[in-house]
């Protein structure tokens, strides 16, 4: 290095902008994933953009107040939300490298997705045995495809996460398989997200009409 | 770093979903995950009566419960997501609120062209009249 950058790196550190070099690729592939994360909310909102606008059109057909039960969906709620703090358990399980704690609380991460697709699948099953399938009206399309996306979303995340346990297991806390942890997190947590502007917009607002 | 990565320790980022360096140990960190949780329980349980309940003047429950997702959704940020206002997460917050404006900008948008293409649209009965 010449002599000029060298004084002129000490003039930035004696101005306070200290140059720390490039971040560390911890904080460059979290800060990436939650660009694609905040692309993933843009395409949902096109979704409930899509939603809000067909909801009306039913071509005669049920309503979401004559179909939805909201029973069952406060038990998917309950299911996520807590699904989302074990995986808050499990991050911390991971920073401080403990492997029993970190596939217990996935484990138990696990089973609440898992309960929660199950949930979701029989209500799509009930709905298309009731003759309210995607085809029935324009409503039921705009629901099956928002629902459905947020479903698909969670059963690739399901999916993440049994590569995430077999990794750790086979593997260990390195530092590549810590940073896929800390991306995991942040696609559970902002599922859970999503699910809040799906139970507000689509089930409680819709029962309501 | 709470995280205990000698590759993550800088002092003016932190990634997203990591917590600040001053976040404490396991019990404090489990204790804001457990803060977030009945938070979140709270809010959805509110959300959830306010739906079916006859207590409230009816017309102000659509609005009500915007709110109260809103606010939810702001607990998660901040509780399970660690998203914060210190100067070490400009950079996760600046992207957010970019996303958030796009958001808008997307459901606004699209609802108030579509309403105003609704309402200027001939009824479709007459449509079908002068079609034959």
């Amino acid at each position: 290095m010449s002599t000029v950058a060298l004084t002129e790196a000490h003039q930035g550190a004696a101005a306070g902008r200290e140059w720390n070099g490039p971040a560390p690729k911890r904080i460059v592939t979290g800060y990436g994933f939650w660009i694609f994360i905040l692309s993933d909310m843009i395409m949902f909102a096109t979704f409930f953009a899509t939603y809000a606008v067909l909801v009306g059109q039913t071509a005669g057909g049920p309503t979401g107040h004559d179909l939805f039960d909201l029973r069952n969906v406060a038990i998917e709620t309950a299911f996520l939300l807590a699904s989302s703090f074990t995986c808050g358990l499990a991050s911390i399980a991971a920073d401080v490298r403990s492997k029993n704690w970190f596939q217990l609380a996935m484990a138990v991460t696990c089973v609440l997705g898992l309960g929660f697709l199950t949930l979701e699948g029989q209500e799509f099953a009930s709905l298309v045995a009731r003759g309210a399938g995607p085809t029935r009206s324009a409503f039921l399309s705009a629901f099956f495809t928002l629902v459905g996306c947020h479903g698909l979303h969670v059963s690739a995340g399901t999916l993440w996460l049994l590569t995430m346990m077999a990794q750790v297991f086979t593997k260990g806390f390195r530092p590549d398989i810590q940073r896929r942890i800390l991306c995991f997190a942040l696609f559970w947590h902002a599922l859970d997200i999503i699910w809040i502007a799906v139970f507000t917009i689509v089930y409680l607002l819709g029962s309501a009409k | 770093m709470t995280n205990g990565f000698d590759e993550a320790i800088n002092d003016i980022d932190v990634a997203p979903g990591d917590e600040h360096a001053d976040g404490g140990g396991v019990a404090q960190r489990v204790v804001g995950y457990l803060t977030g949780l009945g938070l979140a329980i709270l809010l959805t349980a509110t959300s959830f009566f306010v739906a079916g309940t006859d207590l409230v003047w009816q017309p102000s429950i659509p609005v009500a419960l915007v709110v109260l997702a809103i606010a939810q959704m702001g607990v998660h940020l901040v509780f399970f997501l660690h998203i914060t206002t210190g100067p070490d997460n400009t950079n996760n917050v600046l992207a957010l609120a970019f996303g958030v404006l796009i958001v808008i900008l997307l459901m606004g948008g699209s609802l108030w062209i579509m309403a105003n293409l609704n309402h200027n649209m001939m009824p479709m009965d007459q449509i079908m009249q002068m079609q034959r």
